[in-house]
């Protein structure tokens, strides 16, 4: 297995619209196998842009132009006949809202392996849709109602949805853009759950502004701040010892990291810290 | 202290609280009538020419009228069908002719044009909508119609000298397609982005995309959009009496001469109102074009409101 099956060399984002804007500034990082690995920084950090040019989604926003590259099991995503739909199969993306497709909760599921025929019969697509939702701790909620509309379910379980949606075409790494920022607590702590429990088996890469969350979930961070990387680094290391003082003053100071202590840091402390942070240098557009 | 608040509040409502509030209760009772307006018209409408109808509807059986051929009202025939045939005729027509290349333009105003492309043919769009009917029916008689005769009826086996059904329904569907294709690019346009990027994320194509995520979530706004088209094409009048024939009689194909509903009315009531049964007769046939626009158009509301359930965009 590749340890890191995903990383950027150097890579840069500049949105070049009315008013030219570097949002991703010359980043490399590595992104360990079977790992979640979180990007955090304050709003407006290039977060966001950095994550869809992982996996091209930014092509679908006019003016941006790209530098550097990222690397796919060493592999170029971007300099390669491979079309991008392919590129997304492999690393796939959950959104920030919520989305169910307009189509039953089956067909939501069973929708990437439709498009890319993965499946060899009926009874094997649902065998994979089953599966899929098992993973996602949402068979049991929604296996007696399948051909319901997937919008009908609750925002935490369309948000599980998209997880399932996402890992049924057998992504290598999966890409979370702030998955629970628009989900109320409970839905938010069940999605997390689901992330936590497969952290073993999937390369994740979740953007989040939430230091708090970082905390429980990640095994590593990169801290990003006006499109460059302040530090990056294990868990533990990040949050006990932090190595800058942009850091330091970010996170709030060295905190202890203790599983069992989740959730101490809450979202309106990392609110205050990152705001502090941008009223000390205002963040740039991304 | 009780005192002291009463007399306050009415020291204020003795001076510009009083207006205030006088403003607000007068302008919830004209925004209410203003509303309720729209209800009295139709009901208004519809029953003055229910009343109107009356003559005809009680000297000649209602089914009688409608699945006769025979329209002749100088000899007190009355058949309803040449003209209900040549509408849903020039409708259908239209609608298939239309449908699709207003989905098809709103796709590519919506999800592929970019900048000023986009801004230039969405802005030729909307001045296409603004030209009058009239207009087009001219420009037709002097294009399309030779066209037409000359080339695509004997092309298919028809003889014509260009007016008729085909002729009104390829002219109906340029003059509705714009509007259909404003309305379907406002609710794509409005679909959130992150249904795209769902979409795009499990490695579907743009075109897959559109077709499974994007259009049935903007089904609703593009199944109004088709809604508006039919109601314009159903009711249509000056573009059909300037290229339909005239003639009222069963068409035997879509290269046919005809007649539609309102063209039955604009051609026959001049000349034949000082006849009580035939003017009660064309009365009758607007409140079949009333009815039937109102039907259509429920139906289709409530179809509407069930696929907004369904799919909540």
């Amino acid at each position: 297995m590749n340890e890191t099956p995903l990383e950027t060399d150097t890579l840069s984002v500049t949105y070049t619209g009315d008013r030219e804007i570097e949002a991703v500034k010359g980043v490399s990082i590595a992104f360990p196998a079977n790992r979640l690995t979180t990007i955090i920084g304050p709003s407006g950090c290039g977060k966001s842009t950095l994550l869809k040019s992982l996996n091209r989604l930014h092509e679908i926003q006019q003016h941006v132009e790209i530098d550097g590259d990222v690397l796919l099991s060493g592999d170029s995503v971007y300099d390669t006949d491979e079309p991008a739909p392919e590129i997304r199969k492999q690393i796939g993306y959950v959104p920030q809202t919520p989305t169910a497709l307009p189509l039953s909760i089956y067909e939501n599921v069973a929708y990437g392996l439709r498009i890319h025929d993965d499946y060899e019969s009926k009874a094997d697509l649902d065998e994979k849709v089953e599966t899929y939702l098992r993973k996602v701790n949402l068979w049991e909620e929604v296996h007696d109602r399948m051909d319901a509309p997937g919008a009908e379910l609750s925002t935490g379980q369309i948000q599980r949805l998209c997880v399932a949606r996402s890992l049924a075409v057998e992504p290598e790494v999966l890409l979370c853009d702030e998955v629970t920022s628009a989900l109320d607590p409970i839905s938010a702590e069940s999605v997390e759950e689901t992330l936590e429990a497969l952290k073993s088996e999937y390369t994740i890469v979740m953007v989040t502004h939430s230091m708090a969350q970082a905390r429980r979930l990640a095994d590593r961070v990169v801290f990003l701040y006006l499109g460059e990387v302040v530090e990056a680094g294990d868990v533990r290391s990040f949050f006990e010892d932090p190595q800058t003082e942009r850091t330091r003053q970010f996170i709030g100071g060295p905190t202890p990291v203790d599983p069992g202590s989740a959730g101490d840091t809450t979202e309106a402390e990392d609110a205050s810290t990152a705001a502090e942070l941008a009223a000390s240098s205002p963040p740039e557009e991304s | 202290m009780t005192d002291t608040t009463e007399s306050l509040f009415q020291r204020a409502r003795a001076g510009r609280l009083g207006r205030r509030l006088l403003a607000e209760r007068l302008s919830g009772y004209w925004f209410t009538a203003a509303g309720y307006l729209a209800i009295a018209l139709f009901a208004a409408i519809t029953l003055l020419l229910l009343y109107r109808s009356l003559p005809i509807l009680s000297e000649y059986p209602l089914v009688a009228m409608l699945t006769s051929a025979d329209w002749n009202p100088a000899q007190n025939s009355f058949g309803f069908l040449p003209a209900i045939v040549g509408t849903v005729y020039v409708t259908f027509l239209s609608m298939a002719m239309g449908i699709p290349i207003a989905v098809g333009a709103a796709v590519y105003i919506a999800e592929y044009a970019e900048g000023r492309r986009k801004t230039l043919v969405a802005s030729f769009i909307d001045v296409l909508a603004a030209i009058p009917s009239v207009i087009f029916g001219l420009v037709a008689l002097i294009v399309v119609v030779p066209f037409v005769g000359t080339y695509v009826a004997p092309a298919f086996g028809g003889g014509t000298a260009g007016v008729g059904i085909f002729t009104v329904s390829l002219v109906m569907a340029i003059v509705v397609t714009p509007f259909m294709i404003s309305l379907s690019v406002e609710s794509l346009e409005s679909l959130p982005d992150e249904l795209r990027e769902t979409s795009l994320g499990v490695g579907a194509t743009k075109f897959e995309t559109i077709r499974s995520v994007l259009l049935r979530a903007a089904g609703p706004g593009i199944f109004s959009a088709v809604l508006l088209g039919f109601g314009r094409v159903f009711g249509a009048t000056i573009v059909p009496a300037l290229l339909i024939g005239g003639q009222t009689q069963l068409p035997n194909s879509i290269f046919s001469t005809g007649q539609t509903l309102p063209t039955l009315i604009v051609n026959d009531f001049g000349e034949l109102m000082s006849l009580p049964l035939t003017q009660s007769a064309l009365i009758f046939v607007g409140l079949m074009l009333v009815v039937v626009v109102w039907l259509f158009n429920f139906g289709a509301m409530l179809f509407r409101r069930r696929l907004q359930r369904r799919w909540q965009y």
